[in-house]
């Protein structure tokens, strides 16, 4: 990788997105220290992550992984207190109970191992965990690719629910398109180890800065547009669905809307 | 007598053997565990020596095990400290290799998120790579206790104890009892260790696992004695098992001598050595034993004439010479042509001057006229085949009768050395697994007939004992005995010469003597 630039603000969800290959995951790394650059600095709140023993360093980050990576001889509970127990604070009762609520999990899952549990409900315990330090910035690699179709959107829309993650800085690596406009605030698309594009869903989306961009978005263009453009606050593909507006007012909508992404 | 008759009335010794066999295992399993779990933990660490180590503790499994004790021998003697180090040698292979193993092994995804919440090596190593890496490391140490029990037995062979002592007597003895009161114990420690292990395996998980550990070894440690109440004598003694059990052996020498010393079993291949090295003080060796002059040993003189004669004899299967009766003519012409000194020199070419066997074999039948094929005895499809016990003096005889066959008979040889006691060789020869080998009158008389001194007039008459031999070794077994060799190597008492000097004993009733002044 080389020449990558991009600021992360407070509170904001930046998607990297890119074909496999294209360096999204070891930006990601970068971040964490899991690699180490060869130059170029990374500032966490105005530090450079370097400043700090990577073990400290990480135990501020939560960090999840696409296949979550829960240690087999644990229970929930105990998984979800792991990096408490390392940093040697312990989680409190009422805080786990918090996190489990928050992550859509029933508490009686706390005393049953890993292998128990759907990969969907072990994923929330992935998150769960990345959260029970209480830590400013998440990292999250592909964290839903490995779920079916029904069980990815589940999470994926708890995601955008859940209170605890909307306040939280969020850096999320997919080759998704549909999951990287769904859930970034802002979107990075990377390929060949450089940033082609950084900005909004919709930028991308209406203003390709090059071909790559333009490509890279083409197949899911419409699809997107339907899903993420709004119009008084309400998506075109709600709107569309809507039994009250009459068909002549809908063709209407949707003149105006595919003029402004095709013209 | 039968095995559990046998046990009964060895009952004490059965389980003293048990507990030092076990003191053994759990000793050196105890340290196998701890080291090998951190080399195998330290090269996953360090990549660039894995494969080095794991080859290096591979070939330590390789070298065989009286080999590794006889090369520990110079270095730190004999007893319980080469047999724990030994033992912990062999143990290391499975620990350190299933530890390995079962560290590379785990989820890379586990690995990943746990250094990824922010683990410190230490920490993986405490809070993921060992608890999920346990249940292969204890099977590795599962693995290594079975093998160490089995290989504990070896250690009688150098003092160390444990149940090796009564199968390695039994074996020389002839006694199947006796075999199987070592054996059976051993295999029933090697399951019982197993199934502690197993029961950690599954339920290592909780407290009382640990907890009833620690009990059981408390138990253990305090039950059995671990100090070692040693005898506090003025010389120590290398005895062989045979020697110990034996009807001519330390229990009659014993009475009619009188010779309090403490005494160490060990193996006949290593107690010359232990001699020289000083581990022990006196021996019972053979008296034509090349070693006797190249470790500077001194013969204590016999003079109450108890050692029986010890006739070297040629034994032959009786089916065997039914077919080629023309072995009797062969035979003869080596009778008594092999005097006491001459079997000395013989035995000293090899065991000092490093000779080959067949080269002096083939040297000593020139002395003869016989000009016979160095390279005798190696044939695919032998007529008859030669065995041996496992000393020098054995192993040139079966050379000789090898080479002496295929040039006066033509007949194709095939030699089979190196049986690891009496009752093993003679067996192989009642059964017809081999033809001949090289026997003893004193030893043919006591141990493979089980007969007693008082059963001929005069025991030390050489010619009494020689047709006692023949006529019940015919009548028993049909088995042959061609005509003596010439040489009596008799059991003979040792010392190193210049102790034996300092202390003025030359024979064993000075022995005697020495050893009960205050």
């Amino acid at each position: 990788m080389s020449g990558v630039s991009l600021e992360i603000k407070p509170s904001e969800t930046v998607v990297l997105l890119g074909p496999s290959g294209c360096g999204k995951t070891t930006l990601l790394k970068l971040i964490n220290r899991l690699i180490e650059p060869d130059s170029g600095v990374i500032e966490i709140d105005g530090r450079s992550n370097l400043s700090t023993a990577p073990h400290t360093l990480r135990r501020k980050i939560g960090y999840v992984i696409q296949d979550v990576g829960l240690l087999p001889h644990l229970n929930i509970e105990q998984n979800i207190s792991l990096v408490n127990q390392i940093d040697q604070h312990p989680l409190k009762k009422d805080r786990l109970i918090e996190l489990v609520q928050f992550t859509g999990l029933s508490t009686k899952l706390l005393s049953k191992h890993p292998s128990q549990l759907s990969g969907g409900q072990q994923q929330r315990v992935g998150i769960a965990r990345a959260l029970a330090n209480d830590p400013s910035l998440i990292l999250m690699d592909e964290p839903f690719s490995a779920l079916d179709n029904i069980t990815r959107n589940q999470l994926q829309d708890d995601f955008l629910r859940i209170p605890a993650l909307k306040e939280k800085t969020i850096v999320l690596v997919t080759h998704d398109v549909q999951e990287a406009f769904k859930l970034g605030d802002r979107i990075a698309l990377l390929n060949q180890g450089q940033i082609q594009q950084f900005g909004s869903p919709f930028e991308l989306l209406t203003h390709p800065i090059n071909d790559f961009v333009r490509s890279f978005l083409n197949k899911d263009r419409l699809a997107l547009f339907l899903q993420n453009h709004k119009i008084d606050n309400r998506t075109i593909e709600e709107l569309i669905n809507d039994e009250s507006i009459g068909q002549e007012e809908k063709h209407t909508i949707l003149t105006r809307a595919l003029s402004s992404l095709y013209l | 007598m039968n095995l559990w008759e046998f046990i009964i009335s060895h009952w004490d010794e059965v389980v003293d053997q048990t507990s030092q066999h076990l003191k053994l295992t759990v000793i050196s399993m105890a340290l196998a565990s701890f080291i090998g779990v951190f080399i195998g933990v330290l090269i996953t660490r360090v990549e660039k020596i894995a494969s080095v180590t794991l080859g290096f503790v591979g070939v330590i499994q390789t070298i065989p095990s009286l080999a590794l004790l006889g090369f520990l021998l110079p270095l730190v003697g004999i007893g319980t400290t080469p047999a724990i180090i030994a033992l912990f040698l062999y143990a290391l292979l499975p620990i350190v290799r299933n530890t390995y193993t079962g560290i590379k092994e785990i989820d890379a995804s586990v690995k990943e998120a746990s250094i990824g919440m922010g683990m410190t090596r230490r920490q993986l190593l405490r809070y993921v790579e060992l608890p999920l890496a346990f249940p292969i490391i204890l099977a590795g140490i599962r693995t290594s206790a079975v093998i160490n029990v089995g290989v504990a037995t070896l250690c009688a062979l150098i003092a160390a104890g444990g149940l090796g002592e009564f199968i390695f007597r039994g074996i020389s003895l002839n006694n199947t009892s006796m075999i199987l009161a070592g054996a059976l114990p051993a295999s029933l420690l090697a399951i019982f260790l197993d199934g502690v292990l197993g029961l950690i395996q599954r339920y290592y998980r909780r407290k009382e696992t640990w907890v009833g550990m620690l009990g059981i070894s408390i138990i253990l440690l305090a039950g059995n004695g671990f100090t070692s109440a040693s005898k506090d004598t003025k010389l120590v003694a290398g005895f062989n098992s045979e020697f110990i059990e034996r009807a001519d052996g330390y229990i009659g020498l014993d009475s009619l001598y009188d010779l309090p010393f403490e005494i160490k079993e060990m193996e006949i291949a290593l107690m010359y050595r232990a001699l020289h090295e000083g581990d022990v003080d006196i021996i019972d060796g053979f008296s034509t034993d090349g070693r006797v002059q190249a470790f500077d040993l001194s013969l204590l003189a016999d003079d109450k004439g108890y050692f029986p004669p010890y006739y070297a004899i040629p034994l032959v299967n009786g089916q065997t010479l039914q077919e080629y009766p023309e072995l009797i003519n062969c035979f003869d012409l080596i009778a008594n042509q092999m005097s006491d000194s001459l079997m000395s020199a013989l035995n000293y070419e090899i065991d000092y001057n490093q000779r080959p066997l067949n080269g002096v074999a083939n040297e000593f039948l020139k002395s003869l006229n016989i000009y016979a094929n160095e390279n005798a005895g190696s044939s695919d499809t032998p007529d008859i085949i030669i065995g041996s016990k496992a000393f020098t003096e054995n192993f040139l005889l079966a050379h000789i009768f090898s080479q002496l066959i295929e040039n006066k008979t033509g007949l194709k040889t095939r030699l089979q050395l190196g049986f690891g006691g009496t009752k093993l060789v003679f067996d192989a020869l009642r059964l017809g697994e081999i033809d001949i080998y090289p026997e003893y009158t004193g030893t043919a008389y006591l141990v493979l007939l089980n007969k007693q001194p008082n059963e001929i007039d005069d025991f030390n008459d050489p010619q009494q004992v020689l047709a006692s031999t023949t006529a019940s070794l015919k009548s028993e077994y049909g088995i042959e005995v061609m005509s003596p060799l010439g040489f009596n190597n008799t059991f003979a008492l040792m010392m190193r010469k210049t102790h034996a000097d300092s202390l003025k004993i030359y024979s064993i009733s000075q022995l005697s003597d020495y050893l009960r002044r205050e």
